[in-house]
């Protein structure tokens, strides 16, 4: 999930400075897990917006708000309140933000949250950040505690100096990563795993910005241009 | 006086001091106390960016000392340096004449004057070391033969009082696998934990140099307790320093450091001394501990 979280009332007040009108994009996915971008959130920005002079012309949560032809289906019913508005505010992540932008080139779009993170849920309406989606993962070796993300620095050889009784040294209570992968792999008497020096990551497995086909599209493609192929084949005969 | 790497080799106790580039281009404080420190050290570090807070940068600091008549020691991080630019400074200090080099991790970015800066760490204080053994073997990290190899004598640091220990000594020896020559320790004052440290240590091919703070107040030792990961100043000390006052407080600093020498020079290989702001006080340190 993409753990985010709404700006702060002056912050969005201060960037609508000269939006009179607007239509308000929330996210039934993430946003709506961060109580942020769900049906309840967007009437309380509703009713904010509009102590504040604004006039809202319409709103939506489609289902997930990255998903651009879903978002484009859904809009559908409020072509209306789309075309009274000066501007579009989203409550999601940016990539939802970016969804409407694609979509409405001739709007201004405005993000209402910051996104902050690939987020676990420890517990109920509690998230932490394990994975950064990096490209390639190889946290087997660390005992599936992953150091590129969990480690500040992101090391991938042990901890650095700066761990204070088995916290890291930026605090805010956050376990020194190398620290629980050490514990952990004591545990599965696999502590051999980091005696190994490991080499400097990959980045070019996380050149931005990233494209992916499912393996299906790829297959898909593939077919397509074998027929293709032999359609041309035929003709040159 | 031999370099630092011609003093390990011939088995001396090594003496190493250091120097903390200044913030701004004045540097004639910096090259009076690194003047005083010429002929009773062997090497001379210069830190890179320390505790993350921008000042001049290492390698041309490194360069104005050796033209003194240091061997300077090369402080390199990877907090703000990709893998091209850290292999490319290792270069440059090769061809300075530059050879000591001290391979570390990085402070955070969050303890330092730029706290909105993109941390790098793209590599880490092992890599860094396996860096420079490549480059000492005619090879870039991607493979690449290189036009005339590097000649560095790379160096790491460890950290005896961490805690927990066992993490930081799998990485301790990972960075003697890495091919680190010679070691400072993070401040240590505890002379029997550090002599424990020095046993286990003792069973690698590696040099170990205690490296050592100079306490100039009771309060600076509470703050370094409080606020330096890996580094415990006893509560005896801390008291033997606030009895001191201010008028003595330097004095008794100085004792303290030159009683751990005492204790522990037999178990180790040299001193890393750091006398934080108080360079000046370095050939008294180094007199008053018997090592002149």
């Amino acid at each position: 999930m993409i753990v985010q979280e709404t700006k702060s009332k002056e912050l969005i007040l201060e960037m609508l400075k000269d939006v009179k009108k607007i239509f308000l994009v929330g996210c039934g996915d993430c946003a709506t897990v961060c109580e942020a971008g769900g049906e309840n959130d967007l009437k309380n920005i509703t009713e904010f917006l509009e102590s504040e002079g604004k006039k809202v012309t319409g709103k939506i949560v489609p289902d997930t708000s990255c998903h651009i032809p879903d978002v484009k289906m859904g809009m559908k019913k409020h072509a209306k309140e789309l075309e009274d508005a000066d501007a579009i505010g989203v409550m999601s992540c940016g990539a939802g933000v970016q969804s409407l932008g694609t979509l409405y080139e001739e709007k201004i779009v405005y993000p209402l949250n910051n996104p902050l993170f690939l987020g676990n849920t420890e517990r109920f309406g509690q998230h932490v950040e394990y994975c950064s989606a990096c490209g390639e993962c190889r946290i087997d070796q660390f005992g599936a505690i992953c150091p590129v993300t969990r480690c500040y620095k992101g090391i991938l050889n042990g901890p650095c100096g700066g761990v204070n009784n088995g916290m890291c040294e930026i605090g805010n209570d956050t376990p020194c990563a190398w620290v629980l992968a050490y514990e952990r792999l004591e545990k599965q008497n696999r502590l051999d795993n980091l005696k190994e020096p490991v080499q400097s990551k990959n980045w070019a497995a996380h050149l931005r910005p990233m494209r992916h086909l499912n393996p299906s599209n790829i297959k898909k493609m593939e077919e397509k241009a074998a027929k293709r192929a032999a359609k041309e084949a035929q003709k040159g005969k | 006086m031999k370099t630092v790497r011609e003093a390990f080799e011939a088995g001396e106790f090594i003496i190493t001091g250091e120097c903390g580039p200044p913030k701004g281009t004045d540097i004639k404080e910096m090259l009076h106390h690194a003047e005083g420190m010429v002929g009773c050290v062997h090497g001379i570090n210069v830190t890179d960016n320390q505790s993350s807070v921008m000042r001049i940068a290492s390698l041309p600091v490194c360069k104005m000392l050796l033209d003194l008549g240091h061997d300077p020691v090369f402080q390199i991080t990877g907090r703000d340096r990709n893998r091209l630019a850290i292999q490319s400074d290792l270069l440059g200090a090769h061809i300075l004449g530059i050879r000591n080099v001290l391979c570390l991790t990085g402070d955070g970015v969050q303890a330092g004057d730029h706290k909105n800066a993109k941390p790098v760490f793209d590599m880490e204080s092992v890599q860094i070391l396996q860096a420079v053994d490549s480059l000492n073997n005619g090879k870039d990290m991607a493979g690449n033969d290189l036009k005339g190899s590097t000649g560095l004598f790379p160096g790491a640091v460890v950290t005896p009082e961490s805690n927990p220990i066992e993490p930081q000594l799998m990485k301790f020896e990972k960075k003697v696998g890495a091919g680190a020559k010679f070691f400072q320790t993070q401040a240590v004052y505890d002379a029997e934990n550090f002599k424990k440290f020095m046993k286990y240590a003792r069973q690698f091919d590696t040099k170990v140099m205690a490296g050592l703070v100079l306490l100039t107040s009771a309060g600076m030792a509470n703050y370094m307790n409080k606020f330096v990961p890996g580094v415990t100043v006893p509560q005896n000390l801390i008291d033997r320093m606030k009895e001191a006052g201010k008028e003595k407080a330097i004095d008794t600093g100085i004792d303290i450091m030159c009683e751990f020498i005492n204790e522990t020079k037999d178990s180790c290989d040299g001193v890393h001394i750091m006398a934080i702001g108080k360079e000046e006080l370095v050939p008294e340190i180094v007199k008053r501990a018997g090592l002149a």
